[in-house]
C-alpha cells in the first residue's frame, strides 16, 4: 500500500474493501452491471483471506446463500442493481423476520425492470424501505463519495451485527464507477462489532428471546445451542404462533429494535445550516452536486446550507427538523421523480415550504440546476 | 480459414435478391463485436425458421447489440422480456395465440444466452418443457456471462478463467464442469434435444428446421464462441468452434424422445485437447511459463474422452 495508505479507487472497489475490512467471510452474488466489481474483487480477493465467494445462480439464491452462511456464523453480503433487488426480496423479508445479519448493497441503475443498466438513478430509494411485503423497519445506509463507500460498508456490517437485522447499502452507477482518493484507515483503526451470543446454557436458550434492548442473543448453527427458524411469524423460542399477544410482541420486537436506537443508527452531514433560510436536502451522488450547488450559492449571497442524511432509513428526523427551525424553504434533490421528499415533506408538516429539484433521464445532476432552484426561490 | 477435416459441409447458399443485406431475418448493422458467435447463430437460426416466427429473448449480448435505439435487426415479432423469463413468456404468447386460433403455421421460439438459461432461467424453461409448450428453445451457449463482462456461469467449461472465477495461485479457473443441459432438457420427456455449433451452419439449420417441425417444446442448445471473453482473434471464431467439437469437448448430437440418435462423428479428424485450449486466451495459464497444469490438463482430456465415450464420436 501506497504512502499513508492513499489509494485511488473506484467507489465498487472501495466497497469491497470495506466489507473485507470488515471481516466479510462469505459471498454470495450473480454478476449485474453496474455492481459486478463488487462481485469480481472478492472472488480474487476472500479466498486468500480464507472466506468463501460462491457465484449463485440468480438474486434469489444469492441472498438465501447470504443468509445461510449468516446463520452459520460468517458475515455475508451480497451486491447487485435493480432486478436483483426486486428478486431478492422475499428473502429480505425472511431475514427480517428471522433478524439474521446480512448487508446488502445496491448499486443503483434506472429503473423499472431492466430499465438503464449503465446509468446512474436514485430511484430505489423507496424500494429500500418498503421492497417487501409486512411490517418491518430497514437500515439503509446511502453513500456519497468514495471514501464513504469504503466507510459505509464497514458501518453496514456492524449495525447489521449489532441489531441483527439486513442493511441496506445505496450507491449508484456513477459512485460505483467513480475514481477518488481514498484513505484506507489501518486494522487498528477500524471498529467492529460482533454479534451477541448467548451466554446462558442451551436448555436455557430462546433464540428470539424478548429482552429490553429487543435484541437476542444469536446462537448460530454448531455451536450446542438448539433454535428453529422459520418466516412464519414466530414466539421466542422461534416456533410459529398464531396467538394475538404473541403476534403482537414479535412485531412491536421487530419495530422497536430499531426505533429505539434512532440516535445510534442515524447520521447525517450538514454544512452552512446556522444562518440559513434555505436547507438543501440530499443524499447519495446528488448530496456531491448539492454541496458545490450551495458554495456557489453562498458565494452569491444566498443564505443556503445543505442537509445530507448518511442514513436514509431510519430518516434522522431529529435532526432534520433542527435543520429546518429557522428555514422557510427546503429543496430535495435526488435522482428520481421524487422518493425521499415525501418524508422530508411529512417531517417538515406545513411550516416549511418544501420543493423537489428531480432527474430521471439517466444522467446526473448539475449543480446549476439546484442553483436556479435557488434563486428561482428567492 | 485453416481446412480443419475433410467435411463436404459447404457454407450456406447466397440468395438471389438484389440486397442481400436486408434479407437475413436478423440484419446486418447491429452492434455485435466482430466475430461475434452468437450474432451469426442467432442469423442462422432466425434464417432457418422463416418470417412466420415469434421470438422471446432474454437479457443478454444478444438482446442489447441486436436492439439499440432506436434501431431494431429484428425483422419478425419480438419481445425482450427480463433475464430469466423468455420461456415463459413464449409460453404466454404460445397459449394467447393457441386461444385466439392463430397458431398455425407460426413458430414461437424462446432464447437466451447460457447464463439466461442455465442459472437464473433453468426454472422457467423446465417450466415451459414440462407444460408442453409447443416452443423451441434455444441456448446460445458463449460459456459465460459476457454481457456483464465475463462471469462464470453453468455452462462454463472446466479450469476456464472468469472474471469470478479468476485463475491465480489458489486456483486453476472454474473448478466445475460444463452443466448437462441437454440432458436436463431430455429428462423432461419432450420430443427433441440437440446441441449444434456454428462451426457447422447448415448442421445447425438443418436441427432448428427439424425440431420446428415436431410439436411440443423442443431444446437447442448452439455452442457459439465469444471472441471477447474467449480472447481469441476474431477472425478464429469458426476454427474455435470447429475445434470444440473435433477435441471431443462439445459434443454435436440430437436426441428424440430421449434417445439420442444421430451424432456428429469426429472420427479421424480428432485433435488433442490443447490444440482446442491453446488458441484462447481463458486457457492461457494452464500452459504459462513454469505452470505445472499436466494434472489440470489431464482432467479436460479425460472429459474429452468421456464425451467420446458416452456419444461413440471416434
Amino acid at each position: 500500500m501506497s504512502k499513508n495508505n492513499i489509494r485511488l479507487m473506484q467507489g465498487n472497489e472501495a466497497c469491497a474493501s470495506g466489507a473485507l475490512a470488515a471481516g466479510v467471510s462469505f459471498f454470495g452474488g450473480y454478476p449485474i452491471t453496474p455492481s459486478t466489481e463488487i462481485a469480481e474483487l472478492l472472488a480474487r480477493e476472500l479466498p486468500k483471506n480464507g472466506g468463501h465467494f460462491i457465484q449463485m445462480e440468480d438474486e434469489i439464491a444469492s441472498i438465501a446463500a447470504v443468509i445461510g452462511a449468516s446463520v452459520a456464523g460468517a458475515k455475508s453480503m451480497t451486491a447487485t442493481s435493480g432486478p436483483g433487488f426486486s428478486l431478492m426480496q422475499e428473502n429480505l423479508g425472511y431475514a427480517y423476520m428471522t433478524e439474521v445479519p446480512c448487508v446488502v448493497v445496491n448499486v443503483q441503475r434506472g429503473g423499472p425492470s431492466t430499465g438503464l443498466p449503465t446509468k446512474v438513478s436514485q430511484s430505489d430509494t423507496m424500494q429500500a424501505k418498503w421492497g417487501t411485503h409486512g411490517d418491518y423497519f430497514p437500515i439503509v445506509l446511502s453513500a456519497s463519495s468514495v471514501q464513504e463507500c469504503f466507510d459505509m460498508s464497514v458501518r453496514a456490517f456492524n449495525l447489521s451485527e449489532k441489531y441483527h437485522s439486513p442493511v441496506i447499502l445505496l450507491l449508484d452507477e456513477v459512485l460505483g464507477h467513480m475514481r477518488e482518493k481514498i484513505r484506507i484507515p489501518e486494522k487498528d483503526e477500524v471498529q467492529l462489532i460482533e454479534r451477541c451470543k448467548p451466554t446462558v446454557p442451551p436448555e436455557w436458550f430462546q433464540p428470539f428471546e424478548l429482552t429490553p434492548t429487543h435484541i437476542s442473543p444469536m446462537a448460530g448453527y454448531g455451536n450446542g445451542y438448539r433454535f428453529h427458524y422459520t418466516g412464519l411469524t414466530h414466539d421466542p423460542f422461534g416456533f410459529p404462533t398464531g396467538k394475538p399477544s404473541e403476534i403482537r410482541e414479535k412485531l412491536d420486537k421487530l419495530m422497536l429494535k430499531i426505533t429505539q436506537n434512532v440516535d445510534d443508527i442515524c447520521t447525517h452531514k450538514e454544512e452552512f445550516l446556522e444562518d440559513s433560510h434555505i436547507v438543501v436536502i440530499a443524499y447519495g451522488i446528488t448530496a456531491r452536486v448539492a454541496q458545490q450547488a450551495v458554495r456557489i450559492a453562498r458565494h452569491r449571497r444566498f443564505k443556503v446550507g445543505l442537509f445530507q442524511p448518511e442514513t436514509i432509513w431510519p430518516f434522522p428526523e431529529k435532526a432534520l427538523k433542527r435543520a429546518l427551525e429557522h428555514a422557510d424553504l427546503a429543496i430535495v434533490a435526488e435522482l428520481n421523480q421524487g422518493q425521499l421528499i415525501h418524508e422530508v415533506s411529512r417531517i417538515a408538516r406545513s411550516k416549511v415550504k418544501v420543493q423537489g429539484v428531480f432527474r430521471y433521464d439517466g444522467e446526473i445532476m448539475t449543480p446549476t440546476e439546484i442553483v436556479n432552484k435557488i434563486r428561482e426561490a428567492n | 480459414m485453416r481446412n480443419l477435416e475433410t467435411s463436404t459441409e459447404k457454407a450456406p447458399k447466397p440468395k438471389k435478391e438484389k440486397e442481400p443485406v436486408v434479407e437475413w431475418l436478423l440484419a446486418a448493422g447491429h452492434r455485435a463485436c466482430s466475430g461475434c458467435g452468437e450474432a451469426l447463430g442467432a442469423k442462422l437460426v432466425m434464417d432457418a425458421a422463416g418470417p412466420n416466427t415469434y421470438v422471446a429473448t432474454a437479457t443478454g449480448c444478444l438482446e442489447v447489440f441486436s436492439t439499440p435505439y432506436p434501431e431494431s435487426a429484428w425483422r419478425m415479432p419480438w419481445i425482450h422480456s427480463l433475464f430469466e423469463n423468455s420461456a415463459a413468456v413464449a409460453s404466454g404468447i404460445e397459449a394467447s395465440l393457441i386461444a385466439q386460433g392463430r397458431d398455425k403455421d407460426v413458430n414461437i421460439i424462446a432464447q437466451g444466452g447460457d447464463g439466461g438459461t442455465a442459472d437464473i432461467g433453468i426454472g422457467c424453461l423446465s417450466g415451459m418443457l414440462e407444460r408442453g409448450h409447443n416452443i423451441l428453445y434455444v441456448c446460445y451457449d458463449n460459456e459465460a456471462y459476457m454481457n456483464t463482462g465475463v462471469q462464470r456461469s453453468g455452462l462454463t467449461p472446466f479450469d476456464a478463467r472468469t472474471s469470478t472465477s479468476p485463475s491465480g495461485k489458489l486456483s486453476w479457473g472454474n473448478k466445475t464442469n460444463k452443466k448437462d443441459l441437454p440432458a436436463i432438457a431430455a429428462a423432461h420427456h419432450i420430443p427433441y434435444v440437440a446441441t449444434a455449433t456454428v462451426g457447422y451452419p447448415n448442421d445447425l439449420m438443418a436441427k432448428v428446421k427439424k425440431a420446428l417441425s415436431i410439436r411440443g417444446p423442443k431444446y437447442i442448445q448452439v455452442h457459439v464462441p465469444c471472441p471477447l471473453g474467449w480472447i481469441h482473434p476474431s477472425d478464429m471464431t469458426i476454427e474455435v468452434a470447429k475445434l470444440a467439437v473435433l477435441t471431443g469437448l462439445i459434443p454435436i448430437y440430437e436426441m428424440e424422445n430421449g434417445v439420442v440418435t444421430k451424432v456428429r462423428k469426429i472420427g479421424k479428424n480428432r485433435r488433442p485437447a490443447e490444440e482446442y485450449l491453446k488458441v484462447q486466451g481463458r486457457f492461457r495459464h494452464l500452459f504459462a511459463k513454469g505452470a505445472d497444469a499436466e494434472e489440470e490438463l489431464e482432467k479436460i482430456r479425460q472429459i474429452a474422452e468421456a464425451n467420446i465415450k458416452r456419444f461413440g464420436l471416434v
